[in-house]
């Protein structure tokens, strides 16, 4: 039954997205959908990214001086390990979690919303291509500024680690600088765009399937907006150790 | 003209439609009548192509919508105007921009002659001046107005109006019938209306089809509406003892005058 169901969506989103794969209507519309898009999801996102990596990066930083203090690890390493974890693996998917849950709850009660108040069947009646209308510019917006606020993100973070560390002390500023200059392998900037991209690319498609489908009223639009966030939250994290499987 | 050949609709067990022909025809207003659950709404659904029948053809003229392509479908459909029973305006956008939005989106129309456009819808339906405002900022009556504005803006030659009336007080609603009404004799298009008000049937049913439980009953216009001895027609038109009353009276009348 599960997998019935399972497969059902399955069959269901890959068909929505096919059809949200056409010619424009009108390439100036979409164009002007997408930049809309590209101020919500971008603009409107880089307040809540700048907070939480901020702090991811204070928090990793001081638990690394903490558990790594009196050991014979070289105390300039902080800055290293600050610098790849962040890269690696908190700026892109922790962001991206956080993005799921603003993003992706907000773009399925958008799209639910049209859904129920027969915006999306009046546009229909147009002759509007809705899957594509409504789907691909946020699917290009995310794709696009998604990995722009990862790499603030992560250049945040880094900033973080160096302000709850060198500021109390604990260490200085050129152990520091040293550790986020040694070691580096462009590669994993490469994997954090890669995740960047693919993660932009679940929440905005997910969510917007769900909103897409949304029947009944507020409970099952409350639902939607859910399981956009549980689902994309759940691929996220498929998708990252796929991801690391593959690049590493 | 829109004509039907058997159509039937099912969901799940549930046989909605019970194979209905019928024609809609230029010119004229169109309704479709019937009590809740009798079809009508899943009836105006499949005439616009958003349910597809179990069986049947709908024709638009001679084209059969729903042996096309998803290309010629959305060309039928740029024919074609709709007046959703909710109204269905872009809550975020100004009522101008909602008028203009179908030119926006088909049509290479400069800024200007789109905005003088959408004088001319305004004032086609008497609501000159509210371009800035937000759905939301006016009344009901006025976003149904609206709704015929936008419906109207690329002169379609289908119009289809799901309850255009329900939620408005009985004078509001006159205005509205006798809107459509004279837009559909001025543009000479095919207007399709589904509704369940009484004053609609007799003030401008020039074609009513009557459903009921899936099936079409009765069809005529107004003018036969009160002599039929259809039961169907007259329980649902004259559902009350003032208004069987009437009924009785206006048949004497005429027959005295006979």
């Amino acid at each position: 039954m599960v997998v019935d169901k399972m497969l059902y969506n399955l069959g269901r989103y890959v068909n929505l997205l096919r059809d949200a794969i056409a010619r424009p209507e009108k390439f100036s519309m979409y164009y002007k959908e997408t930049m809309r898009q590209m101020d919500a999801i971008g603009v409107g996102s880089v307040f809540i990214v700048l907070l939480i990596s901020v702090f991811i990066g204070m928090v990793t930083a001081v638990q690394f001086v903490d558990q790594l203090g009196d050991s014979f690890v070289p105390s300039y390493y902080i800055g290293y390990i600050v610098r790849d974890i962040t890269i690696i693996e908190m700026a892109p998917t922790i962001t991206c979690l956080v993005l799921a849950g603003k993003v992706g709850s907000n773009l399925a009660a958008e799209i639910g919303g049209m859904r129920q108040k027969e915006h999306i069947d009046a546009m229909e009646i147009m002759g509007v291509n809705t899957a594509a209308y409504l789907i691909m510019p946020k699917i290009i917006a995310a794709v696009v500024v998604i990995p722009m606020l990862v790499a603030i993100a992560a250049f945040v973070s880094i900033v973080g680690g160096y302000v709850s560390t060198v500021l109390p002390g604990s260490l200085s500023h050129t152990e520091y600088v040293l550790g986020l200059r040694s070691f580096f392998v462009p590669r994993y900037v490469f994997m954090m765009f890669v995740k960047a991209a693919v993660f932009a690319y679940l929440i905005t498609s997910v969510s917007c399937y769900m909103g897409y489908y949304a029947k009944g009223g507020s409970i099952e639009l409350g639902e939607a907006s859910t399981n956009a966030v549980v689902v994309s939250s759940v691929l996220i994290l498929v998708f990252d150790f796929l991801i690391a499987l593959l690049l590493t | 003209m829109i004509r039907t050949e058997n159509i039937t609709k099912t969901f799940g067990d549930n046989d909605v439609l019970k194979g209905i022909s019928t024609e809609f025809y230029a010119g004229k207003p169109n309704l479709i009548i019937g009590s809740s659950g009798a079809g009508k709404t899943v009836l105006l659904k499949l005439l616009i192509g958003l349910f597809k029948p179990t069986s049947g053809k709908v024709y638009y003229d001679d084209v059969d919508l729903f042996s096309v392509d998803d290309d010629a479908l959305r060309e039928v459909r740029m024919k074609l105007g709709m007046l959703f029973q909710g109204n269905a305006l872009f809550d975020s956008m100004t009522v101008g921009e909602n008028i203009r939005f179908p030119m926006d989106m088909f049509t290479n129309r400069t800024l200007g002659e789109k905005e003088k456009r959408v004088d001319e819808c305004l004032e086609m339906v008497n609501m000159e001046g509210i371009n800035d405002r937000f759905p939301s900022e006016v009344s009901g009556g006025m976003q149904k107005r609206v709704g015929i504005a936008r419906a109207m803006v690329l002169e379609p030659k289908y119009l289809f109006c799901d309850e255009p009336n329900s939620g408005l007080d009985p004078k509001t609603a006159i205005l509205i019938d006798e809107l459509i009404c004279d837009l559909t004799n001025r543009n000479n298009i095919t207007t399709v209306i589904n509704t369940h008000d009484m004053n609609s049937v007799m003030g401008i049913g020039d074609n009513i089809v009557l459903l009921k439980d899936g099936h079409l009953v009765w069809q005529g216009d107004k003018s036969q509406v009160l002599e039929s001895e259809e039961a169907v027609l007259q329980d649902f038109i004259f559902a009350s003892p003032f208004l069987r009353r009437l009924r009785e009276d206006a048949l004497k009348q005429r027959h005295a005058h006979d």
